[in-house]
């Protein structure tokens, strides 16, 4: 059959036409906001159906032996995960991104510095955090650094939580330096032109001209970036960093370990994450869409 | 004891917090080898599986059979909704209970047929490949139904213009993404860490838990293996990426 060759596929082009048309890809994988998608993809009234579901599940399995146990120990952990567990989540999630978008944005000012040595540095960090596992990088900052430091004699302790929101917010700084070089770059070049026309300084110039621009278009993969980064807390239940999962293992611990609690307790974190990130994940594919460059 | 070994024998014994034992203790070497070895093992087996898994999700994916279809968008949106620890927990714990059990090398032990790291390369490449599924099916999705017509014109079935004309388009456009994908997959094989995988993360915390002074030199040499590793991956992307790309597109 002819298809056997088929030219600028299995042997050498014959003409540098192109083969397709110019392609839009589509598909809620091509880009890393696929999170945000996901989340904000799902209606509002399927939301309000699943939780009018949820009671009635527990209600309906309270007649058959063991699961409305499971429940009643749920309901009696409930006070104890939100405000012990999750409140940590969320602290440690805040802390990270404010850490992350400072250490971020100024890394990512490095990575168009006209200063060589300088752009290849912060371009280098950037990479480091970027490509390392996050795992990898809790594990380094929470057995690497001190558990206590002293400043002139003043002992301060360092939780397990705060070294937490210091492992992850590196990779989250490579992040965010990646959104503020990509923001910068996607502002035409004739505007840096325009400026130079008008005898701005290059300091001037994305100051005043560009960053303002780039500002309202890095909000939304910034707020992708804090949804993952929620997400990823529960990572660091893995080095017994007190918080929502690992207090939900204690807890069925607690309770003798019986393996229908794990339904109940890990659905509530379930639910807790998604009350949580669903607001956000809708704003940020509003704002996206507000935000959009109109050509 | 070579002039190699004798160096950092001698740095361990100036600066105690450096002490390199992997690189003059024979047995912990192993360790850490052992751990790289299977770390390699994991990434690949996965890559491979879940590219497999992409092809033939994508591929199922355009089936007339409305069964096929509703059946590989299930998987797609429980795998790609749920975090891939939960995964892996879930495989090893849940499923891993109902595999049955052989008698071990010693001829004592009952071991399951399926190891942890079975286990960890099963559930991570239906992670990715559910990823990769979506990837492939948008890279399908660009080729022009022109394109497909005019091979149906010349007579080719289906079968053949999925794999002579739409699959070496598709892939084309799908590499880029294919690429995020893939490293990300490569930098989550250390979450077998939960399931007691022994990969490069595992063996690596059990040397630094046996021997705290080689705490420091060990991470630095899980930043620098895994940036390795995600380094060839991406580097290989490229030159593929380069190798098969459509005369006039792109720059």
């Amino acid at each position: 059959m002819a298809s056997n060759n088929l030219p600028g596929i299995t042997g050498p082009a014959g003409t540098d036409l192109p083969v397709l048309k110019p392609y839009v890809l589509s598909g809620g994988t091509y880009d890393e906001m696929f999170l945000v998608r996901w989340l904000a993809s799902i209606p509002p009234q399927f939301i309000l159906l699943m939780l009018l579901a949820w009671p009635t599940l527990a209600l309906a399995q309270t007649a058959s032996h063991g699961m409305g146990d499971a429940f009643a120990a749920l309901w009696r952990w409930i006070p104890f995960l939100t405000f012990q567990g999750f409140v940590f989540n969320v602290v440690i999630s805040v802390f990270s991104m404010l850490i992350g978008t400072f250490a971020g944005a100024a890394l990512g000012l490095g990575q168009i510095s006209q200063n060589n040595w300088l752009r290849r540095l912060s371009w280098g960090v950037t990479q480091l955090f970027r490509n390392a596992p996050w795992l990898v990088i809790l594990f380094i900052v929470l057995l690497a650094f001190p558990f206590e430091i002293e400043i002139f004699g003043l002992v301060i302790p360092v939780p397990a939580w705060m070294k937490a929101v210091i492992g992850l917010s590196l990779p989250i700084m490579a992040n965010i330096s990646e959104i503020v070089r990509g923001a910068v770059m996607s502002v035409p070049s004739a505007q840096w032109e325009a400026a130079e026309a008008l005898s701005f300084s290059r300091t001037q110039t994305l100051w005043q001209i560009i960053l303002p621009q780039c500002f309202k278009r890095m909000i939304p993969p910034w707020m992708n970036w804090y949804a993952i980064l929620t997400m990823a807390t529960p990572l660091c239940s893995l080095l017994g960093v007190g918080e929502i999962i690992t207090f939900s293992r204690q807890a069925m611990e607690a309770e003798n370990n019986r393996p229908e609690l794990l339904v109940p307790f890990f659905g509530y974190a379930l639910v807790l994450f998604f009350a949580y990130c669903y607001p956000i994940a809708r704003i940020t594919i509003a704002l996206e869409k507000r935000f959009a460059v109109k050509l | 004891m070579t002039g190699f070994e004798a160096f950092f024998v001698q740095l361990a014994e100036d600066f105690p917090r450096w002490n390199f034992i992997w690189l003059y203790d024979e047995k912990q070497a192993g360790r850490i080898l052992s751990g790289l070895w299977m770390t390699v093992k994991l990434s690949f087996a996965c890559v491979l599986f879940s590219l497999v898994i992409g092809i033939a999700g994508a591929w199922l994916q355009g089936a007339r059979n409305r069964i096929l279809r509703a059946g590989v968008q299930g998987y797609i949106q429980f795998f790609r909704n749920t975090p891939p620890l939960v995964q892996l927990l879930f495989f090893y714990f849940a499923l891993g209970q109902f595999t049955p059990v052989v008698t071990g090398p010693d001829g004592w032990t009952e071991v399951p047929v399926i190891s942890a790291a079975g286990w960890a390369i099963i559930s991570l490449s239906f992670f990715a490949g559910a990823f990769n599924v979506e990837i492939f099916r948008a890279g399908i999705e660009a080729v022009p139904y022109s394109t497909r017509e005019a091979a149906e014109a010349l007579g080719m079935s289906r079968t053949q213009t999925f794999t002579n004309v739409v699959f070496p388009l598709a892939l084309r456009v799908s590499i880029p993404a294919l690429n995020n994908n893939l490293v990300n997959l490569v930098k989550t094989t250390t979450q077998a860490f939960a399931i007691a995988v022994p990969e490069l993360l595992y063996e690596s915390v059990s040397v630094w838990n046996d021997f705290p002074s080689a705490q420091n030199p060990t991470m630095l040499l899980l930043f620098v293996v895994y940036l390795g590793l995600v380094g060839v991956l991406v580097f290989g992307m490229n030159s593929w990426e380069r190798k098969m790309r459509i005369p006039g597109y792109g720059q």
